[in-house]
């Protein structure tokens, strides 16, 4: 192994020096297509700490005080639909439909597929509302309803948004779409231009339009919305640009803008007030969202939110995080730079704050705070817990009080060494001073990346097994910080990054992680980041997708391989898995390479600038030597 | 002979008016086209597919950032200041499209790129005519031409490409700046 390290390295250092030489001699135009360039070398696992030396709970586990399960308001029992990404308000993507199992799982066959005509990074979830099913493409942003009754599930409607096409010029990170909601006859989605749109599912026509992002100000919409309490929850995307990141409240009837929450600036545009009990000192006072940046820079400091929400019906709260303070040169910007990379609990009502927690104040490396949340009642000091689950882009697995906002828990998952876990008693973060940002000075081997241990792509929660299957990477990076100046609709970021594999050189995970015991049940390796989502089933099967295009089954109880079908493209996709018209289950999953992850492909970007896309380019330069361009749409079931 | 000259009449005019119409379109896109040293040569005379064949000659304001290490370097330093290196990083590109490359969306010719900078392209790419000066945008399109040429990958490691531009000879725009030069395989 290590004889093959030393040989693959050296034959890289070759290919290194002898391409430009021979580029020089035999074109003038040297192809990107023939360009190589080698993925860097793993960091060491020496240079990371380790889940004993950084892990931390209240208390330790009390396995034997109950079983972990959704919070049953927020997970209704299952009627073998799908009608928003994460299944339920639980966000457990768990389905209990069992007739695909371990045993019969090789059978699998795809009974039809169907082009999005567009060959982006894909990363929305199917709908299934009924007997028809919705997809949302990439930018630019096609609907497609299809007609699950009849062979070959033929068209039903499609529907073009025509969003601008300038919109592509301030999307980061490839021009993606996580998919559409379904409430009330309607299917909401947003359109990377920053419209969120309902249409009539039965017929496609669009029921109302409201704009809420602007492109001149580098605004764009890539999550897919929530539609909860009888809002649609739309939140902005542009953490690179300088924007000012806000969530916001449509009426789902009429599309009229019922609240909107900024995540930076002055308590009354924060919606912060009389209900806001953080659990925390250091998020207690007047304007924090002010009074923690320098001058001014609250207005240009980011805090998006392009990720997911959860709810709980109970209480009739919302569960979110804000993503990263810009620019991401965190010289420019001393201070905890609230409310950035956290999450808020608000009345789903009047958007009014209930508690807030930050997961990376005053955050170095751009860990967003826009993961999935899974709300679950668990065991926790010999007795059941209400919590909300998030396995954050810092690279802890956070257990919190869904009531409160308290830390009970929080535990390494990936590769760390920009922190030390987390101070239990203050809630706070513990900074590894090694790998802070310097400016024009290189610092290596920062673990997590800047995608993190995990990005966007969500995890699920099955009951049966107690288990949360995380979907995410194992990457670090250098990273260079750079002067930067705001120039309203261009980039707002400096820094050069450049991202490499994590111990080990895998660059991806599958994690069972156990909440209870605060450790992995299994862990499988894979070559490339693992940036699709996952489901579980009552059938006790786990599938997901990897980026050079196979899409797994999984034992849920052993994370054993039980079947894998190549696709035409990479997968970024959530997938989903339904009954269909005819009774039987179902599995879909869309193929088409690219996200942040995927731009090399998607781009298509040069493999020579190990900078480019942020500095992920650096670690993917062999993904265009294994994956092409796609947006397909597969659907699985057993022979019948 | 009456008849005969009425229809000549009626070619003449017809020809003032084209040729009046011609003069308006040209004042009309005098308007918005680049002043100062930046204005075009001459126009297309025949219709081509964008990026195709021109059958015209670059554009002789170019001319001064030919050669010129000043240019290139110059222009690396707008490049980095004016956040182009946010969307294209140092040539592989990110949110806009790969520099360092041998593909041209819109022509690869150093007046090309300059026109390309300073009128925006719909797809996103902003628009710098009026936010940066006519020398400025020749010098960014120089740096920019400069980051594919075999002298400046040479001259950079692996890593982070275009940190040190060669200067951009005349020869680099002799095939319209996007074909191979005759003779050579890619």
């Amino acid at each position: 192994m290590k004889t093959t390290t030393v040989l693959a390295v050296s034959l890289a250092a070759v290919i290194a020096v002898a391409v430009p030489v021979l580029a020089a001699q035999q074109a003038l135009f040297p192809l990107r297509q023939s360009a190589k360039p080698p993925v860097p070398e793993a960091v060491a696992a020496a240079d990371v700490f380790t889940r004993e030396q950084i892990g931390h709970a209240l208390v330790p586990p009390t396995p034997e005080a109950g079983r972990t399960v959704a919070a049953p308001a927020a997970a209704p029992k299952d009627d073998g639909q799908w009608l928003m990404p994460a299944k339920n308000y639980a966000a457990t993507r768990y389905t209990t439909l069992a007739e695909i199992t371990p045993a019969n799982a090789k059978n699998l066959h795809e009974v039809f597929s169907f082009s999005l005509g567009v060959n982006k990074g894909q990363e929305a979830a199917p709908l299934v509302v009924g007997s028809t099913m919705y997809i949302v493409s990439a930018f630019p942003n096609h609907v497609y309803a299809l007609d699950l009754t009849k062979e070959g599930a033929p068209l039903k409607w499609s529907y073009n948004p025509k969003p601008l096409p300038a919109a592509a010029g301030v999307a980061c990170c490839d021009v993606v779409n996580r998919g559409a909601a379904y409430a009330d006859g309607k299917i909401v989605f947003n359109t990377l231009d920053g419209a969120t749109i309902a249409l009539a599912a039965d017929s496609g026509k669009e029921v109302w339009r409201t704009q809420l992002g602007d492109i001149n100000k580098g605004e764009s919409v890539t999550m897919a919305p929530l539609i909860a309490g009888g809002k649609v929850l739309v939140g902005n995307s542009g953490g690179e640009f300088g924007v000012h990141g806000w969530l916001a409240a449509l009426d789902l009837g009429s599309g009229k803008l019922a609240w909107k929450a900024y995540h930076t600036g002055p308590d009354d545009i924060a919606l912060i007030g009389d209900q806001f009990h953080p659990f925390y000192a250091s998020d207690r006072g007047k304007d924090l969202g002010v009074k923690t940046w320098p001058s001014d820079a609250w207005r240009t400091g980011g805090g998006t939110m392009w990720g997911w929400i959860a709810y709980d019906p109970s209480t009739q709260t919302i569960f979110y995080g804000t993503a990263n303070p810009g620019p991401w040169n965190q010289q420019q910007r001393p201070g905890d730079n609230k409310w950035t990379a956290g999450m808020f609990a608000r009345d789903v009502h009047t958007g009014q704050a209930k508690w807030f927690y930050q997961f990376s104040p005053h955050d170095e490396h751009d860990y967003d705070a826009i993961n999935e949340q899974l709300l679950l009642d668990m065991p926790f000091d010999g007795k059941m817990r209400e919590v909300v689950l998030r396995p954050e882009r810092n690279g802890y697995v956070y257990v919190l009080d869904r009531k409160t906002g308290q830390v009970l828990s929080a535990d390494p998952f990936g590769p760390v060494n920009s922190s030390r876990g987390v101070d239990l008693k203050t809630g706070r973060l513990i900074v590894n001073p090694a790998k802070e940002t310097r400016l024009g000075q290189v610092v290596h081997d920062i673990c997590p990346t800047a995608s993190g241990a995990k990005d966007w792509n969500p995890s699920s929660f099955s009951p049966r097994t107690g288990l949360v299957y995380i979907p995410h990477e194992n990457l670090c990076m250098d990273w260079m910080n750079l002067e930067v100046n705001y120039i309203s609709g261009t980039p707002y970021v400096g820094a050069e990054v450049k991202m490499k594999p994590g111990p080990g050189g895998h660059r991806g995970e599958l994690t069972a992680w156990d909440p209870v015991r605060r450790k992995p049940a299994w862990t499988i390796r894979e070559d490339l980041p693992v940036w699709s989502g996952t489901v579980a089933t009552g059938g006790d099967l786990v599938f997901y997708g990897t980026m050079d295009g196979w899409f797994k089954a999984i034992d849920a109880r052993n994370g054993n391989l039980v079947w894998k079908q190549k696709l035409p493209s990479g997968i970024i996709g959530q997938p989903i898995s339904y009954r269909g018209p005819d009774g039987h289950q179902y599995v879909a999953v869309l193929s088409g390479v690219g996200g942040w992850s995927g731009a090399v492909v998607s781009g298509p970007l040069d493999p020579r600038d190990g900078t480019s896309a942020l500095g992920f380019v650096n670690t993917m330069t062999d993904l265009p030597t294994r994956t092409t361009a796609g947006g397909t749409l597969h659907v699985f079931a057993l022979p019948h | 002979m009456s008849s005969l000259f009425r229809i000549e009449g009626i070619a003449a005019l017809a020809l003032a008016l084209v040729v009046a119409g011609c003069d308006k379109a040209a004042d009309e896109s005098d308007r918005f086209a680049p002043s100062g040293p930046g204005a075009p040569a001459q126009r297309a005379v025949a219709l081509v597919p964008a990026g195709g064949e021109l059958d015209t000659t670059p554009n002789p304001r170019a001319e001064p950032y030919y050669g010129s290490a000043e240019a290139v370097t110059n222009g690396m330093l707008i490049y980095n200041q004016m956040n182009c290196v946010g969307c294209h990083f140092n040539g592989g590109g990110g949110i806009g499209p790969p520099l360092m490359d041998d593909q041209w969306i819109y022509g690869g010719r150093l007046d090309q790129i300059y026109n390309t900078i300073y009128f925006g392209r719909p797809n996103g790419m902003p628009a710098w005519g009026g936010k940066l000066n006519d020398e400025q945008i020749w010098q960014v399109a120089a740096y920019v031409r400069s980051m594919s040429l075999p002298e400046t990958l040479a001259r950079n490691g692996t890593g982070t490409p275009s940190q040190h531009p060669a200067p951009v000879p005349r020869a680099a725009d002799e095939n319209d700046g996007w074909h191979m030069p005759k003779g050579t395989g890619g």
